[in-house]
C-alpha cells in the first residue's frame, strides 16, 4: 500500500443537479413562494414613501400639496395599487402562517387554528378603522 | 473552545417583529395615501390635522418602528430572495451588507424625519 492512492480511470463524479435560476416557475406553491419573498420589496417601497409623506408634511402645506399631485401621477397610482396587492398578500399570508408560531392555551386546552386566526383578522380590522378614524375623521 | 454565535436568531426577530408590523398597519396606510386619496375617492386630510396627528409622539414612536423594523423584515426577505430564488451566492457577504445596511441607514433617516425635522 502506498500513501497515494493510484488514479483510477472512472473517477467518481458527484451527483449534483444543477438547479435553474428559474426553479420557482415550475410550480404554483414554489411561485406563491417567491411572490411572497417579493412583497418585502414593496414594503420597504411603501417605507420610502411614506417617509417622503412626513418629510413633505414637515416641510408646509405647499410641499403636502405637491406631493399630494405627485401621488396622483398614473405611474405612481400603478405602483402603489401594486405595492397594496402585494402587501396584503403579504399580510393575509403572514396572519395564517401565525398559529404555527403562536401556540395558545386555555384553561389547559390548546385553542384552535382557524380561532387564533380569525382573532388576528378581527384585531387587524379593528386596527384599520382606527387608522382610517384618526387619517380622516377628525 | 468558545463557540462562534450566529446573528441569525436576532436577525429573524427582527424579520419577524417587521413582518408583524408591517402585515398590520400597511395594508391601510397604502390603500388610503397610495390609492383612494390620489385618485380623489375621498378628500385627503387638511394640512394642520396631519401635522398635529404626525407631532403626537405616540404616533411618532408607532411609525418609527413601523419604518425601521419593516426595513429590517425587508433586508431580511430580500437577501433570502436573491439567495435562494435567483441563486446568487457568490455575492452573499456584499448582499447581507448591502440590505443590512440600507435598513440602519433608512431606520436613522426615518428617525430623523419623524423626531427632529418634523
Amino acid at each position: 500500500m502506498t500513501d497515494r492512492p493510484e488514479y483510477t480511470e472512472f473517477h467518481p463524479r458527484w451527483y449534483r443537479p444543477r438547479m435553474s435560476t428559474y426553479w420557482w416557475l415550475r410550480r404554483r406553491s414554489y411561485l406563491a413562494f417567491i411572490l411572497r419573498e417579493l412583497s418585502s420589496v414593496f414594503v420597504a417601497w411603501f417605507v420610502l414613501y411614506l417617509l417622503l409623506l412626513v418629510s413633505a408634511v414637515g416641510q408646509g402645506a405647499t410641499a403636502y400639496r405637491r406631493f399630494l399631485d405627485w401621488s396622483a401621477t398614473p405611474w405612481l397610482l400603478a405602483v402603489n395599487l401594486m405595492a397594496f396587492v402585494f402587501i396584503a398578500f403579504h399580510a393575509v399570508t403572514w396572519f395564517n402562517l401565525a398559529p404555527q408560531a403562536i401556540v395558545v392555551r386555555l384553561r389547559g386546552r390548546r385553542v384552535q387554528r382557524r380561532r387564533i386566526v380569525a382573532s388576528i383578522h378581527l384585531g387587524w380590522i379593528v386596527l384599520s378603522v382606527l387608522v382610517i378614524w384618526l387619517v380622516m375623521g377628525r | 473552545m468558545a463557540r462562534r454565535r450566529s446573528p441569525e436568531p436576532y436577525l429573524w426577530l427582527l424579520f419577524s417583529a417587521g413582518g408583524v408590523l408591517s402585515a398590520l398597519l400597511m395594508p391601510i396606510l397604502v390603500l388610503l395615501f397610495g390609492v383612494v386619496i390620489p385618485l380623489g375617492w375621498i378628500s385627503p386630510p387638511g394640512h394642520e390635522d396631519l401635522l398635529g396627528l404626525l407631532r403626537n409622539p405616540i404616533t411618532r414612536i408607532v411609525l418609527f418602528a413601523l419604518c425601521a423594523l419593516s426595513l429590517c423584515h425587508w433586508a431580511h426577505r430580500f437577501r433570502y430572495t436573491l439567495y435562494d430564488g435567483l441563486r446568487i451566492k457568490h455575492l452573499n457577504e456584499l448582499i447581507i451588507v448591502a440590505c443590512y445596511g440600507v435598513a440602519i441607514i433608512g431606520s436613522i433617516m426615518a428617525g430623523y424625519l419623524l423626531f427632529v425635522s418634523l
